[in-house]
């Protein structure tokens, strides 16, 4: 039983078909990369898996759970974080709030002791306050602490999501394009990160992306969409001499 | 300019961050404190009003500041909560069950507005808010067997642990410790997950439902809490009244209300105290106003809500931050002086964000 099924799943908005019959299976530990042209249906896939949209047809099973009909918000907690391609942070609110935000699957007391603000309260908060601190550790953010996101530059805000999505703890988690609009520099760098949650924090990572380098570099196994059908499956070099896939990006004669 | 050196996670979780905090918040506390051995009758009671108000506004900032939804029939909580708590004191309930009492009546209706508009955002939710607020209103009028509908409803004398509150100093005290009580709640609220899920919903539901918040038993909560503490001001307030009818808690009430929220700084619970303190001392304003006044505009039906609106939209458009804003402004303007640039407070650039689903 693989760690992350898809099987047969579809979803049409009015008359496109933007996920037709997509199935693959991700194995516990890899980092899996999900390639494909601009509307391939990378994007509506991750929304399916993470539970934003619900398919017509098809099944997710995670972990050994069926999740296909199960609401973002119960999702999360299972232990399956992601990112989002446009970055979705809260603007308004600095680096660490939005990184203890992350925290919220871990709460553990109930609003009416927020209201007093008991003991235990506090000492959760310590504890939530130390996992952000790890995560603040890893990806370099100290020096943005106390920022809020809206004066923030684009590359770090694309850092920080992937910190709010680490302080889920999740066991897999969902990155949408790690690298769009990143300088070369700043894509390496996350491409660094990616491999050290991967080894040392023991993640399954699944990524969209569209850096064959980067793909390359840190993904075990590629999968090829087009048209949102699923063209070609296997490692990045095999996939990147894939005939079907040298067509979809460059068109066939 | 400070810099605060830290040494203990416990720092950025206090209330007050360091010794000046201290200083500054006990030397307010001691003033408002000492206030009515200082102040005639009149000026307490504008002051008691003043606090209230923000209290009140407390409620409707956790709502509309925090959590990102709009409420233009908040006059509804501040009805339901004196009403509450005058037919309770009524019925013999003792001063501080009865505003309990108030207070849970209110928070459970909230839910229940709350619950029903669950699917509406912004202007939809402001108006279905309205509509909710004309319809307690108008149930308050029509039930004449509860309420006494346009006769009124007297509020009965309270007494607080055997001590009947009929002074103005009296009043002001307890009104004092429930505002304290109150903004105590709200910032530990907010510097816990409950609230920080609230500023989630605010900043991208999206994102929000991502990390495991579930948007519906967040919003319900966020409205029954914003309510629950305006029904505890409407319980005060009807002391403050006197007399209860329906024309008390009109449209023009729950302008003033959102417009004290925005004046004082969205975002803010210092600047509900700023608002409160305009909207307490505006009608003396706009008296004054009225006397320099050609009789034609100063007599002319619909002054005041047309001003309040004026106000409302002004604000928005130059200083959207509000008063609490604007003095972040001027206290970095010496702090940074002489480097002070226009630039650090103009508004960023929003990045491209994911399409909205809904």
């Amino acid at each position: 039983m693989s760690y992350l099924a898809v099987e047969d799943l579809s979803i049409s908005f009015g008359g496109i078909r933007a996920v037709d019959d997509v199935s693959f299976e991700v194995e516990e530990g890899e980092v899996f990369a999900i390639i494909g042209p601009n509307g391939a249906g990378k994007t509506t896939l991750f929304n399916l898996v993470s539970g934003i949209y619900f398919p017509d047809a098809g099944s997710v099973r995670f972990a050994g759970r069926d999740i296909t009909s199960l609401p973002a918000h119960r999702i999360a907690p299972l232990g399956l974080a992601r990112t989002f391609q446009n970055i979705e942070l809260f603007e308004h609110a600095t680096v660490l709030q939005n990184l203890l935000i992350g925290r919220h699957v871990h709460r553990r007391s109930t609003a009416l002791s927020h209201l007093l603000f008991l003991p235990a309260v506090r000492r959760e908060e310590l504890e939530h306050r130390r996992r952000v601190e790890d995560v603040i550790d890893l990806l370099e953010l100290a020096h943005y602490r106390e920022q809020r996101i809206a004066n923030l530059p684009y590359g770090v805000r694309k850092v920080v999501e992937v910190g709010r999505a680490l302080c889920l703890e999740p066991k897999l988690l969902l990155l949408d394009e790690p690298t769009s609009g990143l300088n070369p520099e700043e894509s390496e760098d996350m491409g660094f990160w990616i491999e050290d949650i991967n080894r040392d924090l023991g993640v399954t990572v699944v990524m969209v992306a569209h850096d064959m380098g980067l793909v390359s570099r840190v993904a075990g196994r590629v999968l090829a969409l087009n048209e949102g059908r699923v063209i070609a499956e296997g490692s990045a070099a095999e996939v990147q001499k894939n005939p079907a896939v040298v067509d979809a990006y460059l068109g066939a004669d | 300019m400070r810099f605060l050196f830290k040494t203990h996670y416990n720092q950025d979780i206090d209330h007050l961050k360091h010794g000046g905090d201290r200083f500054w918040y006990g030397l307010l506390l001691v003033l408002v404190a000492a206030a009515p051995a200082a102040l005639g009758t009149f000026y307490l009671g504008e002051l008691n009003l003043v606090m209230i108000y923000a209290i009140a506004g407390v409620g409707l900032m956790l709502l509309v500041g925090y959590t990102g939804q709009v409420s233009l029939g908040h006059a509804a909580f501040l009805a339901i909560g004196a009403y509450t708590h005058s037919l309770l004191l009524g019925a013999g309930l003792p001063f501080l069950l009865s505003i309990v009492a108030a207070v849970l009546v209110s928070a459970l209706v909230g839910a229940g507005v709350g619950w029903i508009a669950l699917r509406m955002t912004g202007i939809y939710l402001a108006i279905a808010t309205l509509a909710f607020a004309m319809l307690t209103e108008q149930t308050i009028s029509r039930a004449e067997w509860l309420t006494g509908g346009f006769r009124g409803l007297a509020v009965p004398q309270a007494s607080l642990f055997g001590m009947p509150l009929t002074q103005g100093w009296q009043h002001y005290y307890v009104t004092l410790t429930l505002l304290v009580v109150t903004l105590l709640a709200a910032l530990n609220i907010l510097r816990s997950s409950t609230g920080r899920a609230m500023v989630a919903i605010r900043d991208s539901e999206i994102s929000a439902e991502s990390v495991g918040i579930n948007l519906a038993v967040y919003k319900t909560l966020a409205f029954a809490l914003s309510a629950g503490i305006t029904g505890l001001a409407g319980a005060l307030f009807a002391h403050r009244l006197g007399y209860l009818s329906p024309d008390a808690f009109t449209f023009l009430i729950s302008l003033q209300l959102l417009l004290m929220v925005v004046v004082g700084g969205v975002g803010s619970m210092r600047g509900v105290i700023y608002g409160a303190l305009f909207i307490g001392f505006l009608p003396q304003l706009l008296a004054i106003a009225r006397d320099t006044l050609p009789p034609q505009i100063a007599q002319a039906p619909g002054l005041e809500p047309g001003i309040f609106g004026l106000i409302l939209v002004l604000v928005i458009l130059f200083e959207p931050q509000g008063i609490f804003g604007r003095w972040l402004k001027i206290k970095s303007y010496f702090q940074l002086f002489p480097l002070y640039r226009r630039a650090t407070h103009r508004r960023q650039k929003t990045y491209l964000r994911t399409e909205r689903l809904r």
